[in-house]
This record gives structure tokens, sequence and C-alpha cells, in this order.
């Protein structure tokens, strides 16, 4: 009788050439892997520290400016550039790798407040309080990377004026026309010098402008009335208007669902927003403590980032009520404008102390190629991270950040200024006749009223 | 003697012992510095290789437990239940059995100063521990001349597929459960040279061997099917190279689990404790709860009061409100529970409403 007995030979399980890659043999029975959930557990709690000690989102800053930034623009044909305009007239266009200045555009005479590239990426179209609109002929891509003198000066293709000063100016998706925000909103061609169509409602000024990245002849403006209005190129007059308690500063479409924009608020908050129900937000996004300035989508259309005037800049879940992540330093200040890179790995915030700044959307991110082995393994560490996150331990290393003592201080007073409303609420409620305090959600207590 | 390992297929002892003498005591003396340690004369050691601590069973009946990395002694308890010197560590969740003389097996973790089991297996003193490593089959051997086979999900008697070795005197019997009908029959006998005491057997994880111990050295003999075929390289790999070895050390540093992942179940970590449920209290208890507040308002003695206050009618009034008042939340409870009862009634009539060409078949319902 022959019987059979456990050998192996060292041939069998070992490679064959010093080149070779080792031999893996893998068995998934559960007893061979004891207390796995612990050890993954650990694995996760980890991570998490890991994730802590390597999160070193600010990759630079950019200098050139004299004044402080206004408005920037990337461009959709062109990863590696964006535009910067700063209140002294000035126009510039970044390299992001070698955070120079590629090209300047001389010409504004007031400041420049509002800046946008066509989407074939040919031309930029400018315009500022001196109520001038001036297109310009974008560098082509090549050029940029051999000429690395940054005094070269571009002249603009068009110089249009008009009769009031400008405060935005946005283009449309996959069109000739653009629009621009000032004592009224105005549809511009390319090739007219005077606007197709103006549009008016209300006598207060249009301060941001932002066509729909779906319905080409959509866009969204918000005035300076605390009114956000909705108008259609194919009416006459415009779609829809609410009134909110507070103004926004400005409005980004959801690029994956072009029916939602987000708004943002000078009352320190973002209001998410269905265009097609206007009556209630569909998310508030709190955090910051001061106004929100400026709001730009990433092109994934799962989050979002915030330039606030407490002078941080915050990312957000398109639908999570609180920010993932705040970015800030010592020294800047203000924050005007903010962009989501093309790529939606970057940041670039633009501030009052006459920077641009580059950031890593994800704070604790690997830049740089990353080999099979590292890939894998951080994305079983993001798995492990995201299996634990709700135990405490985890929650609270992923959750915690460090705020500089002004916003803290700031937070937490306004967490006060809340609960103190919110009890008195309560308490009126409770001492007045049942049901003639209705309690309102705060998705709908920001809106005053809803026009046709 | 009667000396016992267990497991076959899945068994980890092998970790236990020869991970344990080769790898643990050798490297850990020689990365970790050789830790001078405070165990007294102790006669077991134990390694908890997930943990990086080390446990000893001293002549006291005490028992220690050691940070391997840091060289602390980190736990220090009394088991007060006599000389032993069988301790075994259980390789499904790292909580430590001991063998008592009484008969008793405790199960230990570092973060409790009582043992979190303790049972009664034998009724003479204990002489070996084995587990197998699905984690809930223990065998114990007593002085008695029996072996038992444990469920630790119940804490019974209970046999289960495996291999399990025995030693008595010289002689090492293997017996094996091949129908897996729980009928563990012999399946190899082996004996060695005469006269040799056997202290310990064990199982090599991977292989088909069995380790013996003895009074002159120690021997291994060849057990068909004992062993694990087919091995993970990322668990354990004898065929690894150095450099393997010196990354699998820093991961396995990197992975130390804190001793409060020692517990019964491990699979528990990560999920949500379940709501106890609320008891209902039945109609009896809520009537006797009735009763004693009636009976406690009646018993209360007013103050003597004057200007007629006192008077034996103004007495028993301010009695009867007390009971009223007593007896007021329990009716409240009543007169709700009876009103969502009615509510459900009607809304379950609602939906046992048929359509009308149906309804002739429905059982009337008498009126009365």
């Amino acid at each position: 009788m022959k019987v059979k007995v456990i050998s192996r030979s060292t041939d069998e399980f070992t490679r064959e050439r010093s080149q070779d890659l080792q031999r893996v043999f893998r068995n998934f029975d559960p007893n061979l892997r004891t207390q796995e959930k612990a050890v993954e557990y650990v694995r996760a709690l980890n991570a998490a520290k890991l994730d802590k000690i390597f999160a070193r989102p600010f990759i630079g800053a950019m200098d050139g400016h004299i004044d402080a930034i206004s408005c920037m623009a990337k461009n959709p044909n062109h990863l590696k550039g964006i535009f910067s305009g700063s209140m002294d007239g000035d126009i510039r266009l970044w390299d992001l790798a070698s955070r120079r200045t590629v090209c300047q555009f001389p010409g504004h005479q007031g400041a420049v407040r509002g800046l946008t590239v066509s989407t074939d990426g040919r031309v930029l179209v400018s315009c500022g309080t001196d109520a001038t609109v001036r297109l310009w002929n974008v560098p082509v891509p090549t050029l940029m990377q051999s000429d690395d003198c940054s005094d070269n000066e571009a002249k603009p293709l068009e110089v249009y004026v008009w009769k009031n000063a400008f405060w935005a100016v946005d283009h449309q998706w996959d069109g000739e026309l653009f629009a621009t925000a000032g004592a009224q909103v105005d549809i511009w061609n390319h090739n007219r010098s005077q606007p197709v169509n103006s549009f008016e409602w209300g006598k207060d000024t249009a301060i941001s402008v932002r066509f729909n990245p779906g319905e080409p002849n959509i866009l969204a403006t918000s005035a300076s009335d605390r009114s956000i209005t909705i108008y259609d190129l194919r009416l006459s007059s415009p779609a829809r208007k609410i009134v909110m308690r507070t103004k926004t500063n400005s409005i980004a479409w959801n690029p994956m669902e072009p029916m939602n924009f987000t708004a943002a608020n000078e009352d320190c908050n973002c209001y998410s927003y269905d265009a097609r129900r206007l009556d209630e937000a569909r998310c508030v996004h709190k955090d910051h403590v001061s106004a929100v300035m400026d709001i730009d989508y990433s092109p994934t259309g799962r989050e979002f980032v915030t330039g606030s005037y407490d002078r941080s800049v915050r990312i957000f879940q398109y639908n999570g009520g609180h920010s993932r992540e705040i970015y800030h330093t010592k020294r800047m200040q203000r924050v005007f404008c903010v962009k989501f890179s093309c790529d939606a790995s970057y940041i670039v915030s633009g501030s009052d102390d006459t920077n641009l700044r580059l950031w890593k959307a994800k704070a604790s991110e690997q830049l740089g190629v990353l080999l099979p082995r590292e890939r894998k393994k951080h994305e079983y560490l993001e798995a492990v991270k995201n299996r634990y996150k709700h135990l405490p331990e985890v929650k609270r290393i992923v959750r915690h950040r460090h705020l500089p003592k002004a916003i803290y201080k700031a937070a937490s007073l306004r967490r006060i200024m809340t609960e103190a409303a919110r009890k008195k609420d309560e308490r009126r409620r409770a001492h007045s006749a049942p049901g003639s305090i209705p309690s309102e959600s705060l998705r709908k207590k920001r809106i005053i009223q809803e026009v046709e | 003697m009667l000396t016992v390992a267990l497991f076959l297929f899945f068994s980890f002892l092998f970790f236990c012992f020869f991970f344990f003498l080769d790898k643990s005591l050798t490297s850990c003396t020689s990365e970790f510095g050789g830790h001078c340690m405070g165990h007294g004369a102790a006669l077991k050691l134990q390694f908890l290789n997930k943990h990086f601590l080390l446990a000893s069973k001293n002549k006291l009946g005490q028992l220690h437990y050691e940070d391997n990395i840091t060289g602390k002694m980190v736990g220090n308890f009394r088991t007060s239940l006599g000389h032993s010197d069988t301790m075994q560590v259980n390789p499904f969740n790292n909580v430590l059995a001991v063998g008592h003389s009484g008969g008793t097996v405790t199960m230990w973790k570092l973060t409790s100063k009582a043992p979190l089991v303790k049972m009664l297996c034998h009724k003479g003193p204990i002489t070996a521990l084995a587990f197998h490593s699905n984690s809930h089959l223990m065998a114990t051997a007593g002085m008695e001349r029996k072996i038992k086979l444990w469920d630790l999900r119940k804490y019974n008697i209970i046999f289960q597929k495996g291999l399990l070795a025995r030693a008595t005197g010289s002689f090492v019997q293997i017996w094996g459960d091949f129908s897996g009908s729980y009928d563990y029959s012999r399946y190899i006998g082996h004996s060695i040279a005469k006269g040799y005491q056997i202290q310990r057997v064990l199982f090599r994880i991977y292989e088909d061997v069995l380790g013996i111990g003895h009074s002159m050295g120690w021997s291994s003999i060849l057990i068909p099917g004992s062993g694990e075929p087919n091995f993970d390289t990322w668990v354990a790999n004898s065929f690894e190279t150095r450099k393997q070895r010196n990354e699998k050390e820093v991961r396995s540093l990197l992975d130390k689990l804190p001793p409060e992942t020692i517990m019964l179940d491990p699979t528990k970590i990560g999920s949500v404790r379940p709501t106890r449920k609320k008891e209902k209290s039945t109609k009896q208890e809520r009537e006797a709860e009735q009763e004693a507040a009636i009976e406690g308002a009646k018993n209360i003695s007013f103050k003597k009061k004057t200007k007629g206050r006192s008077k034996p009618s103004k007495m028993a009034k301010k009695n009867q409100e007390g009971i009223a008042k007593a007896k007021k939340p329990f009716l409240e409870q009543q007169a709700k529970e009876e009103e969502m009862l009615k509510k459900k009634r009607k809304r379950n009539e609602e939906e046992v409403e048929l359509p009308k060409s149906l309804q002739r078949f429905a059982r009337k319902v008498p009126t009365t």
C-alpha cells in the first residue's frame, strides 16, 4: 500500500532564476488567519494615523501679481494653464507645473472682475470695472513650453466698451456666446461689439453668472438684491428667481448632475439647489465662519471647493453637510477665488495677498507614478479605513483638523449663537398656541420667496 | 502521564510551540535585546504572536504577561486555583487557557482580573490541553485517564472531525474521525523505546509530522494526513528569503494588536452592540405593581392638624385622593394600550376588506 505524505521540493516553491518574481501561494481558509477583524482594525487605525502624518496639501505659491487676485479661469483644453486677474488690471497665464507666469495680458484700466475661456480653449474673455470686455488669443501650449520668459505680452483681439462696469463673465459651453454680469445681464457674441441680448429683473447689480454645463442656453446669476435668477436664452425674459435672506457671492453648477447648482452665500453657508425645485435647498453645507466668496465644482461632480473671507479653503462632498477638508496657511489672506483643476487632483486658490496657491485635492495623496504594489496597498488601506471609519478611535483621527485660532474661536461662537437661537425658538414655540409657530428647516428658512 | 495534541488539518499548535521556540525566543532575545524577565520560576511559557505578549505561569499559580516590544510586565494575575503546569493559548482568539490541579480550566485575557471562563472539566488534575484552530474545539486530558472534547460555543462535551494525538508512557496513539459522524477511532499507534516517558506531543501545521518530547530528548514521526498541504505565502512561508523575512517582521510589528483585542469572540470587533429589547411587563406584574402603589398610598400617615382639618371625614377624603393619585398612571397606561389595540384592530379590519365579488365567501363575524 502506498501512503502519501506531504513533501515539498524547493524547486517547486521557489523561483527558478533570480530575475523572476517570488512565487506566491494562497490559501483563503479563515482558520489560517485568526483574529482577522482585530488585525484589520489595527491597520485601519494605523492608516488613519499615517494619513494624518502625510497630509501635506500645500504644493506652492505663485507670486507675481501686485494686487489682490479677483478672479481666475481654467483652460478646459489645457491642463497646466490657469488664468488669473487681479485688482490692478493685470491678467496672467500661469503654468501650474513650473508655477511660473507664461504670459501677461495688459490693458485693463481698473480691476479685472471676470475671466473665462471658451470651450475650445482658444479665446480668453476678460471684463472689469473699466466697463470694457476684452477678447484675447490664448497662446498655443507648445509655445508655452518652449518660451519661458515671463514678459511675454499679448495684445487683445477685440476691445468692446460698454456702458457699465462688469462684475463677472462666463462663457457658454460649446457655443459662441458669453454672458457678463453688471447693471444687467448681457449676452455677447465673439464677433459683435454690442450685446446680442440683455436681461434685467429688478434694478440691482448682478454679481456672478454661470452657464449650465448640460443645457447651453441656461444660465444662473446672483445679484446684490440677494436673489438667484435662472435665465433661459431662448426666452425673452428671465425664467425663475428666488430671494434669499443674504447675498449669494458665487454659483457653480454640478457638471455631472447639471440640474443641480450650489450657491456660495454671504451667511457662511453654501446651499445646493435643484434648479427645477427652488422652494427648498437640497443640502446646506455649513462650516465656514465668514462669507463664502467663491465656489467651484470638481469635474467629477462629487465634491466642490469653496474659498472664504475667513482665510480658508474648504472641500465639501456634493451631498455632505460638513466639509471633509480645510486648507489654510499663516500667510494666506481673504480668499477671493478658487478653482478645481480639470483632472480633479489639484486646487488653486487666489487671495488678497496677491498670491495664487496650489493645493492637492486629497491632502495625503502620494504624487508621482505609483508602482502597482504601492497602488494596491493604498487601495487596501483606503478600503480598510472605510470599513472601520465609524469606530470612535478611527473617526476621531480622521475627523480631526487643526484650525487657526481665529477660525476655531469664531466657529465655537457661531455654535453657541445657533444653539441659543434654537433654544429660544423652542421656548417660544412651547409657550405659544400649538401650531401657531411652525418649525421650518434650515433648508427652507433662508429663502424669502420664490418668483416665477 | 497522558498528553494530548489536537487537530490536524488546520492546527495552529505548531505555531505556538515551534514558532515560539525557534523564532520568538531566539529572535526576540536577539532583536529586542533579551529582556530580563520577572516571571519568577516559570513552569510554562506561551507566546501570543499577534500581540507580542509572552505569558508565563509560575509555581505559585501566578500568571504573568510581558510585552515583548517594550519589555515591560503588563499583567500579573493570581489564579488562586492551585498548582498546574498546563497552559495553552487558543489560536482563534488568543485567550489563554490554564488547567488546574482541581480539574478546572480557566480562560484569561490581559484586560480583566477575573477569568473569563471557569469550567470544571475533570475529577482529577488536568494533565494536558489542546485547541483546534477553528475556535470552538478544546481537548482536555485528566489524571483519571479520560480525554474530553469540548465545544467552546456551548461549553459542553462534543466530538468533531480532526485528528487527536495522545500519549501514555512511551506509547503515542493518534485518533481520527474520518467518517464525520463524531466518532473518533484509532488511526495510528506508535511506541518509542521502552522506558522513555513522553512529556508532550505536537503536530506541525504544514507538515505530516508529529513531534514527541520525551524524557530522553525529542523525536518525530510521520502521520499521513495531519498537515495542511496548501500554505499561504502571506501567512506562513517556509520558503521565504531573508528579505521577505525582514519585511514580514516589520509588517507584523506594525500590525501588533493591542491587548484589548483579546476577547472570547474576536469577530465582534467593529460590530454594533444589539440594543437590548425592553422587557414588557406581564399583566400580573403590572397588577402587582398597582396593588403595591395603592397599599403605599393607603399607609401614608398624615400630620395631626388643628381647626378641624384632621376630622375623620377629611382624613378619609385625603386618603381617597392619595389612592386615586397612585392609581392614575396605571389607568392612563391601560387606556393608552387599549386605544392602541383598538387602532390596530381597525387597521387590520381595513386591510381585510375584500373585493365585493369575494365578500360572500368571507366568514361571517358574529355580531354579538
